[in-house]
């Protein structure tokens, strides 16, 4: 990514993003709400109009047709047919994907929705919902997965499933650029990227990002960043 | 393009459709029930004869207007139309996906009219049955590909069913039906002749009147279809890859 610069809605939204990802890597991009990160992300996936600068996945612009069966993209808020259960909405992506039959029953199988095959998606709950979603973006074998907050809303238990469904994906050689705001996930990333206001605060190691603002709290590491930032007239 | 993705497309919006049992029975049912109130409100089977074959070409065409509106605008509201275009999607597999799914319901609500019309309602035809169903399936899938493109102008589905009476009203008033065109002005003639309703209802006039394949007729499907056809394609290039 160079030099990413997005408008949206008559303001500029990304300010000159820079950055790279390394194959076979989660990646945490973190930061509050409206600071860029799901901007960036459509950036990712190809479907943001960009007013400047490029993005490369896997050596191509981000959404070549060639892109399009090997990225995996699951938005925010969950983007799936309500009247069409979880089996029949998965069948349709896995056959636009042109995905194996099987992989239907694996991606339902990673996420934990067995009981909830057959059901309507409106009739699910919000966790519920947002683990269809992102079951959709596991269908076939995507080598990088561009994940919105895949872990909105769902239970201790649940997100630590799904963290190390993601560790699983990344030792298979996948790339895995999850966004979240919540601090305490961060953590389990092998690189963040801190993003505020349109901005890159930080991008590192956890453990780096830790050891260089002599804090052993991400939420505290990313309050020092902000005030350093501040300070300097940079 | 891939007829897979064509086909698992039409499959998926048939599939939305199943089980959705209201908007079904009222895609099957309203057109039924319009014809019987007809043909008992005239009850003259010669004017039956003579208006309900036009009316079996208008009401798919209304309903998959409204249908195909709300139904692509859901799908660019909901997200799946994005995350769509991150796959391997061609837009004309979407496009096409729709126009085979609601062809079918076309082709079975104007199956249980024309049956109901044939059978009980005695409606008397003169031209052919073939043509007859030609007509109106190509009537429905006018009406979803103006609807499709329709979708594009609206943002929510408050302004999407807005439309119908916008696209659908002037059409219904300058086709022919309430007046022969010849006796209009010779403004609202040449209006007229731009829109693909005259054509639809030329063509059920000539079924219900004619015996044979008229030239007339010929021209009426050609002049539908080439309509469908452009209003798909302009459907086509409203749906963006990228959004702002």
């Amino acid at each position: 990514m160079r030099d990413l610069r997005v408008v949206r809605g008559g303001r500029e939204v990304l300010h000159g993003i820079t950055c790279d990802v390394p194959r076979g890597s989660v990646v945490g991009l973190l930061g509050p709400s409206g600071c860029g990160k799901t901007t960036l992300m459509r950036a990712l996936v190809g479907v943001q109009i960009v007013k400047g600068g490029t993005v490369t996945v896997l050596g191509e612009p981000a959404g070549s047709p060639g892109l399009r069966r090997r990225v995996g993209y699951a938005t925010q808020t969950p983007a799936v047919y309500a009247d069409l259960t979880v089996a029949e909405n998965l069948r349709y992506f896995g056959a636009v994907l042109g995905a194996p039959r099987t992989d239907v029953d694996r991606v339902i199988d990673e996420v934990g929705l067995g009981t909830s095959r057959d059901q309507v998606t409106a009739t699910l709950s919000g966790g519920q919902l947002s683990r269809a979603n992102l079951a959709v973006a596991l269908l076939g074998t995507p080598e990088v997965l561009v994940l919105d907050e895949p872990t909105v809303g769902l239970d201790p238990v649940l997100r630590q499933e799904l963290w190390e469904l993601f560790r699983g994906l990344a030792e298979q050689g996948r790339t895995l650029v999850v966004s979240s705001h919540v601090m305490d996930e961060a953590g389990r990333t092998d690189r963040l990227l801190l993003m505020r206001e349109g901005r890159i605060l930080a991008d590192g190691t956890p453990d780096g990002l830790r050891s260089r603002t002599g804090t052993s709290d991400l939420e505290q590491a990313f309050l020092h960043l902000i005030a350093e930032k501040a300070g300097s007239p940079t | 393009m891939s007829i897979a993705i064509t086909l698992a497309t039409m499959r998926r919006i048939l599939a939305q459709l199943r089980h959705d049992h209201r908007t079904l029975a009222l895609l099957i049912g309203v057109p039924a029930l319009l014809m019987i109130l007809l043909r008992y409100v005239f009850d003259q089977p010669m004017v039956f004869d003579r208006i309900g074959p036009m009316l079996l070409g208008l009401f798919p065409f209304t309903v998959m207007f409204v249908v195909t509106s709300v139904a692509t605008l859901r799908e660019r509201t909901s997200g799946t139309l994005e995350r769509l275009m991150t796959m391997p999607l061609g837009r004309l597999d979407l496009l096409l996906g729709y126009a085979l799914a609601f062809g079918v319901i076309a082709l079975v609500q104007v199956g249980v009219v024309l049956l109901i019309s044939l059978t009980w309602l005695g409606l008397d035809l003169s031209g052919s049955l073939g043509s007859l169903v030609l007509v109106a399936v190509l009537d429905a899938l006018l009406g979803m590909s103006l609807g499709l493109f329709a979708s594009a102008f609206a943002r929510t589905e408050f302004q999407a069913v807005q439309f119908m009476p916008a696209f659908v009203l002037p059409q219904l008033l300058l086709c022919g039906l309430i007046i022969p065109r010849d006796d209009m002005a010779t403004w609202l003639q040449v209006i007229s002749d731009v829109l693909p309703l005259s054509y639809a209802v030329e063509g059920m006039q000539e079924i219900s009147t004619r015996t044979d394949f008229t030239p007339t007729l010929a021209l009426d499907v050609a002049v539908i279809a080439a309509f469908t056809v452009v209003a798909l394609l302009l459907g086509a290039v409203t749906l963006r890859r990228r959004t702002a």
